[in-house]
């Protein structure tokens, strides 16, 4: 290993850690936004318990909602990484399923995420 | 010639079983998505020892097979985002002088997750996506150099059995 190795292997988790702390205060969150290929799905609140069935041509995701937290209960997409995601619960965390091109998005009340995501 | 195919053809081979590895034993490292890019080993060291388009053709071949393989049509389009933006990145360091394997293999490997997120982040048409460019970022280094550590034990090896074979060859004709 040379010393510009170590350079760069410091600038890039510089510019990692720097693009973190970049990216606005995530509050918690108030409702998720479940986008399906890029078109509105529709948008749920994160308190009222209850589980989202999001049913395609290629297939079926179960979201369960409730008490601010959100997380894939099921699907039958090839490679379950939408489930292993796990739970979200700030503003702007995400959950992709890539290949029923579907995406949970939470929103919290400070809407200038929406700014970014259109 | 015939050799030259054959011996590409070794390497995809190569390549796939790391991605089959991967494939049905995933090594976490607690963020989704994240693998170790086992495969990329072959395209780093190959940089070294093989012309360019010899090594964008391994990629390339080993991309699809692999996608067509163990993967989906979509998975094929991230993978490939990120194998030929990788490539390039490498192929540029590796020509400026001072880096040595690992850091070739570092910008590789970030260049590698950069490549695949923003395929994600065109293919599911939503830019929140790219939150997760931070953490790609870091996991890239951390892989990026492992593998380039092995990059660095495994080539003299590679580069020894060449020229032995090279000296070999001149002796027999």
């Amino acid at each position: 290993m040379k010393k510009r190795d170590i350079i760069l292997a410091a600038a890039l988790l510089f510019i990692a850690a720097f693009l973190f702390f970049l990216l606005p205060d995530k509050e918690a969150g108030e409702e998720v936004r479940i986008t399906v290929d890029g078109q509105l799905y529709g948008v749920y609140s994160l308190f009222s318990e209850q589980e989202v069935v999001i049913e395609q041509e290629c297939g079926k995701n179960i979201l369960y909602l409730g008490n601010g937290t959100a997380w894939m209960e099921e699907a039958d997409c090839p490679d379950g990484y939408c489930i292993r995601q796990g739970k979200i619960r700030r503003a702007e965390q995400t959950i992709v399923c890539l290949p029923h091109k579907l995406v949970i998005e939470v929103i919290g009340q400070n809407l200038s995420s929406d700014a970014v995501a259109q | 010639m015939g050799r030259k195919t054959a011996y590409c053809a070794v390497l995809v081979a190569l390549a796939m079983i790391f991605s089959y590895i991967e494939a049905i034993l995933p090594i976490h490292f607690g963020v989704p998505g994240v693998k170790l890019g086992l495969a990329n080993l072959v395209v780093v060291t190959g940089l070294y020892y093989l012309s360019p388009s010899e090594v964008l053709l391994i990629s390339t071949v080993r991309i699809i097979l692999s996608s067509f393989l163990f993967g989906n049509g979509v998975s094929f389009l991230y993978s490939f985002a990120g194998g030929i933006l990788s490539f390039f990145i490498m192929f540029l360091l590796k020509r400026k002088k001072g880096f040595s394997v690992v850091g070739v293999s570092i910008a590789g490997g970030v260049s590698h997750n950069i490549g695949q997120i923003c395929a994600a982040a065109w293919i599911s048409k939503n830019k929140a996506v790219l939150y997760y460019i931070p953490v790609l970022i870091a996991a890239g280094v951390f892989t990026g150099m492992l593998m380039g550590i092995l990059s660095a034990r495994i080539l003299p090896v590679i580069l020894r059995r060449e020229t032995g074979q090279k000296k070999n060859h001149t002796r027999k004709s």
